[in-house]
C-alpha cells in the first residue's frame, strides 16, 4: 500500500499545474447558466485548449487519438483541474465519457475517423438518448422504434433526461430494431444527427429552476444505417461495454470540491457563530471523516483499475456512489444549517448546491438500483424482487 | 501511488486467517464464551508466528514489519472474534519483557476516560441502571484482569484530540496484584472486565503516550473492520440459505438493501483504516476509528436483523460481534470526541 505518487506522476502533476496557471487567467468570463449557446462555446473553447496542449482524451487509448494516460494520471488531472478552478467537462461530457469511448471500442475504422477527432477538439457536442418516459431504471424496456427502410432506419419515439440536447450535434441513441426478440437482444446503438428532420427538443425544467436536460421527440427521423455502431440488435452489449467498465475516476473532481466546501462551511460557521452548536459542529466533523474516506476509496479504486490494466467492474463504483451521493446530500443539508435563514435564499451558491444534490441518489442509477447491483453482483444474493 | 495490498501483505493476511481458522474455530470460540480465560498455548503460538513482535526490528528478534501489516493482522483477529488484549500486547511488545514471546500478557487502560464532551454522563455499558448513579463513568476498565501479569496505565491524553496531545501524560506499569478492582459484569462474554478503583504501586515507563493512543485507536479500528466485514458475510450466507414465502430471503429487496449497505459501510471503513495505517496521521486514525466503530456496530445490528429470531439467541454468534463492537467503540476515543477532533481539524 503506497499513497505517495511516483516521480513520473509528480512530474505530470507539476507540468499540468504550470500549464493551468498559465492558461486559466486567459479564459473568458463564464456564461450564465441559461445561456446555452454561450455555454457550448465556452466548453468547446476549453476543450480546444486541452486538445492543443495534449490533454484531450487523456484516458482514451492512443489509437483512438487519446493520450493513453494511466488511471492515476487521470486522477491527478481531475484533482488538479478542480483545485485550480478550471472549467468542468460540461457539454463535452457525453462525447468524452460515453459516446466517444463506445465508438473507440465498438466502431469501425471509418466511424472512429469520422466521430472521434471532432469530440477531442471540442468541435462536436454529443448528447445521450437512452432513457424514455417508460424506461428509466428498467432501461431495457425502451420502446423507441427503428424500422429499416433502404439504407436508413426510420426512428419514432421519445427520449428523456437528455442533457445538452439544445446544443448537441449528435445523439447516441438506443432504439428497438427487433420488437420480437428478448428485450436485451432487440436493441441497436445509433449516432443520430440532431439537425435531422423530425427531431424536436423540449427543455425540461428541474426543481432547481434551470433547464439542464430535455425531452426528445422523434417523428420518423431517418438515420443512415452506416451510423449504427456494432451489429444490429447488439446495442445493449455495445452500450454496457463502456457503462460497466470504469476506472474509478467518475467523481474525483466532485470529492475534491466537496472537501473544499466542507472547509468553507466550517470557517463560515466559525464566523457567524453557528460553530457553537455542538450538534452542527460534530456533524461537520463526521462529514470530514466521510469525505476523507471517500477520497481514499477513490485512490483505492483507481489503484485497482491501474493493476487490472485500466478498468474495473462497475460494481465497485456502485459501492462508492451509494455512499458519495448520500454524503453529498448531507454536506449541503449541513450547509443549510450553517446558513440559517440564508438557506431559504435561492441565489446562494450552497442553496443551489443543495438543490442539485437531490439528483445524486437518482441519476446514473438510483440508490435502490445500485443496492441491487451490489447485492447481486458483489455479494451474490439471488435475483428477485 | 499504488493503494492496494501487495502480494506479501495478502499472504500475511491469508496466513493469519488460516492460523485462526485452524486454532480458533467455532467450537473453541463457543468454549471461550463459557470459560473466557485466555488460552495461553494459543497465545504462545501467536507469539511464535510473530504476532506480537511484528513491528519490532529484526535486530531485536522482531519481524520488522510496519503499521499496515499490524492493521491487517488485527483485522483478522476482529473477524475471528479472538479474545484478549491483543492490541496492548502488540503495542507493548518492545516495552515490557516477555510480551513479545507471549510469556507475559499486559493490558492497557486509560485514566482520562470521563464522559465525552457534549455527552450526557451515563453509566458505561453493562453498568447498573436505575436511581443508583452506578460506577463513575470515568472509572478506567481493565480487560482480562485475571489473565494479565501487568497493567499499563496511560494518563492524561485523550487519544483522539490533538489539542490534548501535548498535555502532561505519562505511562505507568503496575503488577497485576497491585491493582485494586471492583467487579464489573462485562456485557461481552468474551471480554471479562474489572473496574480499577486504586493502584497501590506503579513504575513510570518511558513511552510515547500520544503515539500509543493513536496506534491503539487505529489497531482497534482494524479489529472493528474485521468484525464489520465478517458480519456482512454472515448476513449474506444466512440470506441465501433461509427461505420464506418459497424463496431465499436474500432475493427480497428489503433484505438485499440491508446487506448492500453493510458492505458499503465496511468498505468505506476499510479505505479509512488502511490509509491511516500508511499516513500515520492522528486525524486519519481518528476518522478511521469513527467509521470503523460505526461499521462494526451497525453491521452487527443489521446482521442480527437479517437473522431474525435466530439472531436474538445466545447460540448465534451475531451478539458476540455486536457486544465486542460496543466494547471496542467505547475505547480509545468515542464518536463524540472523534467528531470534535475532526471538526477542529477543519478550521486548524
Amino acid at each position: 500500500m503506497d499513497l505517495t505518487y511516483t516521480e513520473e506522476e509528480e512530474a505530470f502533476r507539476a507540468r499540468l499545474r504550470a500549464w493551468l496557471a498559465k492558461v486559466l487567467p486567459t479564459l473568458p468570463a463564464r456564461p450564465a447558466a441559461a445561456d446555452w449557446p454561450g455555454r457550448r462555446a465556452y466548453d468547446a473553447a476549453w476543450q480546444r485548449m486541452l486538445y492543443d496542449a495534449g490533454y484531450a482524451g487523456l484516458h482514451w487509448p492512443r489509437d483512438a487519438g487519446g493520450q493513453g494516460a494511466t488511471p492515476t494520471q487521470h486522477l491527478i488531472f481531475l484533482e488538479e483541474t478542480e483545485l485550480a478552478g478550471a472549467p468542468y467537462v460540461g457539454a463535452n461530457f457525453v462525447g468524452l465519457l460515453h459516446a466517444g469511448p463506445t465508438i473507440a471500442v465498438e466502431g469501425s475504422p471509418e466511424q472512429r475517423a469520422r466521430w472521434l477527432p471532432p469530440i477531442l477538439r471540442g468541435d462536436e457536442i454529443w448528447c445521450q438518448g437512452f432513457s424514455e418516459p417508460d424506461a428509466g431504471s428498467d432501461l431495457a424496456a425502451l420502446r423507441t422504434r427503428a424500422v429499416r427502410d433502404g439504407d436508413a432506419y426510420v426512428v419514432t419515439g421519445s427520449k428523456i433526461w437528455t442533457s445538452h440536447a439544445e446544443v448537441a450535434d449528435w445523439c447516441e441513441l438506443l432504439v428497438r430494431t427487433d420488437p420480437g426478440a428478448p428485450r436485451h437482444r432487440g436493441i441497436s446503438w445509433l449516432a443520430m444527427p440532431m439537425d435531422a428532420p423530425g427531431v424536436t427538443v423540449r427543455p425540461l425544467r428541474t426543481l432547481a429552476g434551470s433547464t439542464e436536460f430535455a425531452e426528445l421527440f422523434l417523428d420518423e427521423v431517418r438515420v443512415p444505417v452506416g451510423n449504427r455502431v456494432g451489429a444490429e440488435n447488439d446495442g445493449w452489449r455495445v452500450t454496457m461495454v463502456t457503462l460497466s467498465f470504469e476506472r474509478g475516476t467518475a467523481f474525483v473532481g466532485e470529492v475534491v470540491a466537496c472537501r473544499r466546501v466542507l472547509g468553507a462551511l466550517a470557517r463560515t460557521a466559525r464566523a457567524n457563530g453557528r460553530w457553537d452548536d455542538a450538534v452542527l459542529r460534530r456533524g461537520l466533523g463526521r462529514l470530514s471523516a466521510e469525505f476523507t474516506a471517500l477520497w481514499r476509496l477513490t485512490q483505492w479504486n483507481v489503484s485497482e483499475a491501474q493493476q487490472c490494466g485500466g478498468g474495473v467492474p462497475g460494481a465497485g463504483g456502485s459501492v462508492f456512489k451509494l455512499r458519495y451521493s448520500h454524503a453529498r446530500q448531507e454536506l449541503y443539508d449541513a450547509a443549510a444549517e450553517v446558513l440559517g435563514a440564508g438557506a431559504l435564499d435561492a441565489d446562494r451558491e450552497w442553496v443551489a448546491g443543495r438543490l442539485s444534490s437531490l439528483s445524486y441518489t437518482i441519476a446514473a442509477g438510483t440508490s435502490q438500483i445500485q443496492q441491487n447491483i451490489v447485492a447481486e453482483r458483489i455479494l451474490g444474493l439471488p435475483k428477485g424482487r | 501511488m499504488d493503494f492496494q495490498l501487495g502480494p506479501d501483505q495478502r499472504a500475511l493476511r491469508d496466513g493469519m486467517r488460516e492460523l485462526l481458522a485452524g486454532r480458533f474455530e467455532r467450537e473453541r470460540l463457543r468454549a471461550a464464551v463459557e470459560a473466557p480465560a485466555l488460552d495461553r498455548v494459543l497465545w504462545r503460538e501467536l507469539a511464535e508466528a510473530g504476532f506480537f513482535a511484528l513491528r519490532l526490528p529484526e535486530a531485536d528478534g522482531g519481524v520488522g514489519l510496519g503499521l499496515p501489516e499490524a492493521v491487517l493482522l488485527m483485522e483478522e483477529t476482529g473477524r475471528a472474534l479472538l479474545p484478549g488484549p491483543l492490541v496492548a500486547c502488540q503495542l507493548l511488545a518492545g516495552a515490557v519483557d516477555g510480551v513479545a514471546t507471549g510469556e507475559r500478557i499486559v493490558a492497557l487502560a486509560e485514566t482520562a476516560g470521563g464522559p465525552e464532551p457534549g455527552a450526557a454522563p451515563g453509566p458505561p455499558p453493562g453498568a447498573a441502571t436505575g436511581p443508583e448513579p452506578g460506577p463513575d463513568p470515568g472509572a478506567p476498565l481493565w480487560e482480562h484482569p485475571a489473565d494479565c501479569d501487568a497493567l499499563i496505565m496511560l494518563g492524561g491524553a485523550k487519544g483522539a484530540d490533538p489539542v490534548d496531545q501535548g498535555r502532561a501524560s505519562g505511562a505507568y506499569r503496575s503488577a497485576a496484584a497491585d491493582v485494586l478492582c471492583a467487579p464489573f459484569a462485562s456485557v461481552d462474554p468474551l471480554t471479562p472486565l474489572a473496574r480499577i478503583t486504586n493502584i497501590a504501586r506503579k513504575t513510570p515507563l518511558a513511552l510515547d503516550v500520544p503515539r500509543l493512543h493513536r496506534e491503539a485507536a487505529l489497531l482497534t479500528a482494524a479489529q472493528q473492520l474485521g468484525s464489520a466485514a465478517r458480519t456482512v458475510e454472515m448476513a449474506v450466507t444466512y440470506a441465501r440459505e433461509r427461505e420464506q414465502f418459497g424463496a431465499p430471503i436474500g432475493s427480497f429487496q428489503a433484505v438485499k438493501h440491508l446487506c448492500a449497505q453493510m458492505l458499503v459501510r465496511a468498505e468505506i471503513a476499510r479505505s479509512a483504516v488502511y490509509a491511516a495505517s500508511v499516513t500515520e496521521g492522528v486525524l486519519d486514525a481518528t476518522a478511521a476509528k469513527l467509521l470503523a466503530d460505526e461499521a462494526a456496530v451497525r453491521n452487527a445490528r443489521e446482521c442480527l436483523q437479517v437473522h431474525g429470531g435466530m439472531g436474538f439467541t445466545w447460540e448465534s454468534d451475531v451478539h458476540l460481534h455486536l457486544k465486542r463492537a460496543w466494547l471496542r467503540a467505547a475505547r480509545w476515543g468515542g464518536a463524540a470526541a472523534a467528531e470534535e477532533a475532526l471538526a477542529a481539524g477543519l478550521i486548524a
